[in-house]
């Protein structure tokens, strides 16, 4: 047992873990994740002040700047529409521990993907505007599904570590993405495509303000919904169909789902390939609905990585995904505007490390007796 | 409560143990427990499954502390921190899972955790020590072979070396004969008894009377936790009443089994070979069948093919040659899923690894089987999660599956529970055929009860049920007909209930199982009694 | 595009990947994964740029990088072998806590100039043997040279002394090393800290040596997950990790170099026209590794050997009913 490991003799208490024999009351999770959050707060807070920096006003920044009005929320919302997206697709791979950490890589790809859509040109300049979006969401889709069906492939065939594979494929699909800005698609010689037609732009808030002028100058866009409705299919899907059942069998115990008569390898392909269509998504709701123009800097911008955590911190939920990419969404927009600008990526890091470590809470029960050790 | 003290002053006891106290988080696993070992005796530990036993011994083997109580060692008391310390006051405990490391040779195993050589391994001159201290007490093995290269056996004396090179007074061994055929049982106790004879202590952990009565100077018996006799020599004590101190009741229960009406052959394995894990052969033209209505048993010692005849009969493993059919139907090199929806049902051998999901719930692992079909499972995709709960509710009630509710993991259950839940999603599937893999290995004796009660019902009910164990008398008890497995080859079948005396069964069974074919047998007469 | 100069550069570069290969090597050995190492080498290259500018010691500047790696990579030790965590999650966390780390500490540091590097120096004697002199002796820096101790004395550390069995008994199986007293925690710590501090010494590698200076996350550029992916290929052998990763280093340097003259192989260099095209170069060596990767997994499959036994698994002690 830990507590072998983990004894510490004190003057008349002694500290014991015990394994959960019983699941923790309902609340307790949750619980748990708020205090870990508080104490990455907290260390990120040490940290800052270690370089100089004033830790409650950096904080009582991000605040105003995320949330301080409509304007900064609606902003906030645009930042975690992404990491919803990545979010999810982090989720589903990690539902059947596959560690898809290649949702950059996909999303990026998604995101060139929607755009050979308009440069290309597929589609007309002309082409009506839900038609020209469909096939853009379609084409992100498949590309993305495309980038994550490599590493499932390789997993499913040769037993290739999806990690690295999927890892790798992030820093290829920016180099290729560079290759066409910089190249092909690039507009008089600048690093960027030129702007997409407004028919191949998400519906923006913005659009409506002279029905709702509350909407004057709200940059959310259809991203938004498009990330809600892939988070309640998700959920359907791992909760309430066959296909989540097994997933969710491979996941905690592939041996068993062998047992079962579940194709493993065919499982592996599939649910990467749907992992990588959510960040494709993703990377189209990006390209379409903010940067109206293929453009690595912004795209490559480390969503797919933040999904991961967000996945994590939400329990790999997608409903709760949906709440934690909000609050993410304002870390990262508070953060553009924060010195050193490494201090959000920091936090996230952080934040990580204290959630993992905070569940063992969860696994063990912490007792203080007075002992005579 | 027996208690017989026979040390003398002068001789102080090898190892003495007093009020020794260990708690698991929901367990008491020992209470107050008293242990004494005198110098050159073979003392038997005996008990059922989850008495206490190896928990005790591994007290004293420095790898639990104890809560509460002393040990004195040749007379002066000891606090052991790690196994290291229990090591230097000459205790060493043979594992009943091995404790040797599968890509390092035997010397290298020997030497692991010692002082000399301090930091540079220059192995020959170790392997030739090595061989020189297995000479002596009677155990061959090559010392530059590496572990997974050997038998289980040798590996077992691979274990003993490793003890008795560190100097060991004290050697523990917990249920060695387990993963034994009956001829190398002998093999192990002429071991013992040559290590007895040189000075050595042996403590010898089992929950097989006849063993101990047949090794052991004194026995010491314990009962959930608690000592229920303390040193009574093994020579005056009637197996009865040891049974009683073990058990804590009189009677042992009696299977009612009714005689077997078989019918057609259900399960056909047809001269199959197959791979292990390794690349190895591990099955080698085996043949077998099955009836509708019969048991029919599985007999050998641990790693002779049985894991890999079980994946080859469900689809879990692929075979080179030959074939299977159930019902007619080929199943062989398919895949799990054929047989499933085919009416076969297996019980595997590791209930954690491969039969259950430890952190789903009784609902979802219940569900394992039956979740693609109404009314699990609509046209659409979509599972019905409240139909799959009011049949988990229902198989809990059935089965009597004692758990907190259908949501909880089943990684909270008890062994005993957690296999009435796999045996529970199994039957309810109304299978035709069943594989069941050691269904009651690790199992308390009120489980293994239940266990065997379902296995028979099966049998009632007309299915054909195969299986595959390496408790012989589990095996006799439950079985109409048995096969021997010896390194992937059927060596013969006997037929229990036929008129010939357990014994006579026992002695033919162990020759087989020690790779004697039957026809060898009849011929010289071993097996004339029948 | 001289293939001396291509060698003696690849074994240069590479042996920024042979340190942070072989200290995730040690790690993996005795069971822990520690998917950290970019976090780890941004940290190593950080502290050691930012101590050398300070005291212009670049000695004092490597020392401090591997201490800094190090204990960063007990963070992980921490939640892995304590907590018992899941180690790709918590290996995931450290790089980005390490990335995070070394931007914010880091930040303003790629201006602030030149710093003193380690030294570079030809081996007598050595240097003059036809082909191979130049590639491996000739004006290499120190820590060159020190990869090419380093490599043997780990490979004959791990398979022929005490400690070096230990480690393997550690990763292999876990409870047979403790049942004979070898505490497991302890050198899972111990190890965990020695890859560290080896990423340390490759990102230390990259910012006093190899490509001298602070480029934030560009520093490193994905060679710590390179390494990773090198430990697979390498089957945990650290003299095969040396082969790998010199062939990598080769790698880079051939990328740069293909895309300085006008004609290549009789035709004209479509990378010095449309320099666009270089895109594809930059592909390689991520797209190498993922071949590596299939090379190194058909390999084990085929061999039915691969990562040490217990890697990934926490040690519980006593663990009942196993």
């Amino acid at each position: 047992m830990a507590e072998a490991s983990l004894q510490k003799k004190k003057t008349g208490f002694k500290i014991r873990l015990e394994p959960r024999l019983e699941e923790p009351p309902g609340w307790f999770p949750l619980f748990v994740s708020l205090l870990a959050i508080v104490i990455a707060l907290i260390l990120g807070g040490v940290v800052i002040s270690a370089v100089g920096g004033d830790p409650i006003r950096s904080y009582q920044h991000i605040a105003r700047a995320s949330f301080g009005d409509s304007g900064v929320l609606s902003d906030t919302i645009v930042k975690a529409t992404p990491i919803l997206l990545t979010a999810l697709a982090c989720s589903v791979a990690f539902r059947m521990k596959l560690w898809n950490i290649g949702a950059e890589g996909q999303f990026i790809m998604g995101a060139w993907g929607a755009s050979a859509v308009v440069l290309a040109p597929i589609l007309a300049e002309e082409t009506p505007r839900w038609f020209f979006l469909f096939v853009m969401a379609l084409a992100g889709m498949l590309m993305g599904a495309f980038w994550g069906f490599i590493p499932g492939y390789l997993k499913a065939k040769f037993n290739v570590n999806e990690i690295i594979s999927s890892l790798m494929l992030n820093y290829i699909a920016v180099a290729w993405v560079n290759f066409w800005i910089f190249g092909v698609w690039s507009e008089g010689g600048f690093q960027m495509s030129p702007k997409f037609p407004e028919n191949a732009w998400l519906p923006r808030l913005l659009e409506y303000a002279s029905a709702y002028p509350a909407f004057r100058g709200l940059t959310t866009h259809a991203g938004l919904l498009l990330g809600i409705a892939a988070a309640l299919i998700i959920w359907l899907i791992v909760y309430r169909s066959r296909w989540g059942y097994e997933i969710r069998l491979i996941g905690d115990n592939p041996q068993a789902a062998n047992y079962a008569g579940i194709n493993i390898a065919a499982n592996v392909i599939a649910v990467m390939m749907l992992s990588g269509a959510l960040a494709g998504l993703g990377g189209m709701s990006e390209v379409s609905g903010v940067v109206h123009r293929l453009q690595t800097s912004p795209l490559a911008a480390g969503y797919g990585f933040t999904g991961i955590i967000v996945a994590w911190l939400a329990k790999l939920n997608p409903l709760a995904i949906i709440v934690v990419s909000v609050f993410f969404g304002a870390l990262i927009l508070a953060g553009r505007e924060i010195q050193p600008s490494g201090i959000p990526k920091m936090i996230q890091g952080i934040i990580l490390v204290s959630l993992i470590a905070s569940d063992f809470l969860l696994r063990y029960r912490i007792r203080i007796t007075r002992g005579e050790e | 409560m027996t208690q017989t003290t026979l040390s003398t002053p002068d001789t102080p006891l090898a190892v003495e143990m007093r009020g020794i106290v260990k708690k698991f988080p929901g367990v008491l696993a020992n209470d107050h427990v008293d242990f004494e070992l005198k110098r050159g005796e073979i003392h038997a530990l005996l008990g059922e499954n989850g008495a206490g036993k190896s928990t005790l011994m591994n007290v004293l083997a420095g790898l639990y502390r104890q809560e509460a109580g002393t040990i004195r060692v040749k007379g002066s008391p000891v606090e052991f921190h790690s196994p290291r310390d229990a090591i230097k006051t000459g205790i060493g405990m043979v594992h009943q899972h091995f404790m040797l490391v599968p890509s390092q040779t035997v010397t290298e195993n020997v030497l692991l955790g010692l002082d000399d050589p301090r930091f540079f391994m220059r192995l020959p001159q170790y392997d030739e020590k090595v061989a020189s201290v297995g000479e002596r007490f009677g155990l061959k093995v090559d010392p530059r072979a590496k572990i997974w290269q050997l038998s289980v056996g040798e590996q077992q004396r691979v274990e003993l070396l490793k003890m008795l090179y560190r100097g060991a007074d004290v050697l523990i061994m917990d249920e060695p004969t387990a993963v034994l055929a009956p001829q190398e049982i002998e093999g192990l106790f002429d071991i013992l008894r040559s290590m007895v004879a040189q000075g050595k202590s042996v403590i010898f952990i089992s929950h097989k009377l006849q063993e101990v009565t047949a090794i052991a100077d004194r026995v010491s018996v314990l009962r959930r936790g608690v000592s229920t006799a303390s040193g009574v020599p093994s020579r005056g004590v009637a197996r009865q009443e040891l049974a009683r101190l073990m058990v804590g009741r009189e009677v042992i229960f009696i299977l009612d089994k009714k005689p077997a009406v078989p019918g057609d052959v259900v399960l056909d394995v047809g001269s199959i070979h197959a791979d292990n894990d390794k690349g190895l052969p591990a099955l080698r033209g085996l043949s077998l069948n099955v009836r509708s209505g019969e048991i029919v048993g599985v007999a050998g010692v641990a790693g002779n093919g049985q894991t890999e005849l079980s994946q080859v009969i469900t689809g879990l493993r692929r075979c080179k040659k030959g074939e299977v059919r159930l019902g007619g139907d080929l199943v062989s090199n398919r895949n799990a899923l054929f047989g499933i929806e085919h009416g076969m049902a297996y019980v595997p051998e590791d209930r954690n690894h491969v039969g259950s999901a430890p952190n789903l719930s009784v609902t979802d692992n219940v569900i394992m089987k039956n979740y693609r079909k109404p009314p699990v499972s609509s046209r659409t995709g979509l599972l019905d999660m409240n139909a799959a709960a009011k049949i988990a509710t229902d198989l809990k009630q059935a089965y009597d599956i004692i758990a907190p509710n259908v949501s909880t993991p089943v990684r909270l259950l008890s062994g005993g529970n957690l296999q009435k839940v796999i045996l529970a999603r199994e039957i309810s599937g109304l299978p035709s055929f069943m594989v069941a893999v050691q269904p009651t290995r690790g199992l308390d004796v009120g489980a293994i009860e239940g266990v065997h009660r379902l296995l028979l019902t099966q049998r009632e009910a007309g299915a054909a049920v195969l299986l595959i164990s390496e408790e012989l008398e589990e095996l006799l008890s439950l079985s109409d007909r048995i096969y021997v497995i010896y390194e992937g080859m059927i060596m013969g079948e006997v037929r229990v209930g036929g008129g010939e005396s357990d014994e006579a069964l026992i002695e033919a069974i162990g020759l087989m199982m020690t790779g004697t074919p039957i026809e060898q047998i009849r011929k010289e007469g071993v097996g004339a009694h029948g | 595009m001289d293939p001396i100069i291509i060698l003696q550069a690849g074994v240069a570069t590479g042996t920024v990947l042979l340190f942070a290969t072989i200290g995730e090597i040690l790690a993996e050995r005795s069971g822990i994964l520690n998917l950290g190492v970019e976090g780890m080498m941004l940290i190593g290259a950080m502290t050691a740029f930012s101590v050398t500018i300070a005291t212009g010691n670049p000695w004092l500047g490597l020392l401090c990088a591997m201490l800094a790696a190090g204990l960063l990579s007990q963070i992980h030790a921490f939640i892995t072998i304590t907590l018992q965590a899941d180690q790709v999650v918590s290996g995931l966390a450290l790089t980005f806590v390490g990335t995070g780390i070394s931007l914010v500490l880091g930040e303003g540091l790629s201006k602030a100039g030149t710093v003193s590097l380690l030294p570079n120096f030809s081996i007598p004697l050595l240097s003059q043997i036809p082909f191979l002199g130049p590639i491996l002796f000739t004006k290499q820096s120190v820590l060159v040279y020190i990869g090419y101790l380093f490599t043997p004395l780990t490979w004959y550390y791990i398979n022929h002394t005490r400690p070096g069995l230990n480690l393997r008994s550690v990763g292999e199986y876990p409870s047979a090393a403790d049942s004979l007293g070898i505490n497991v925690f302890r050198l899972r710590y111990f190890y965990v800290f020695v890859g560290g501090m080896l990423a340390g010494l490759a990102g230390a590698t990259i910012s006093l040596a190899v490509a001298p200076g602070w480029f934030s996350e560009l520093t490193t550029a994905g060679q710590g997950w390179i390494a990773v992916g090198l430990v697979i290929f390498a089957q945990w052998d650290p003299v095969r990790a040396m082969f790998g990763s010199y062939a990598f280093g080769a790698l880079r340097r051939l990328i740069l170099d293909i895309q300085g003259p006008t004609v290549l192989l009789g035709f004209d260099n479509p990378f010095y026209y449309n320099p666009y095209w270089g895109f594809f170069l930059q592909m390689l060596p991520y797209a190498f590794t993922v071949i590596v990767l299939v090379i190194g997994s058909r390999e084990a499959i085929r061999k039915r050997l691969g990562a040490p036994a217990a890697l990934g698994n926490p040690y519980i002690r006593g663990e009942r009913g196993k």
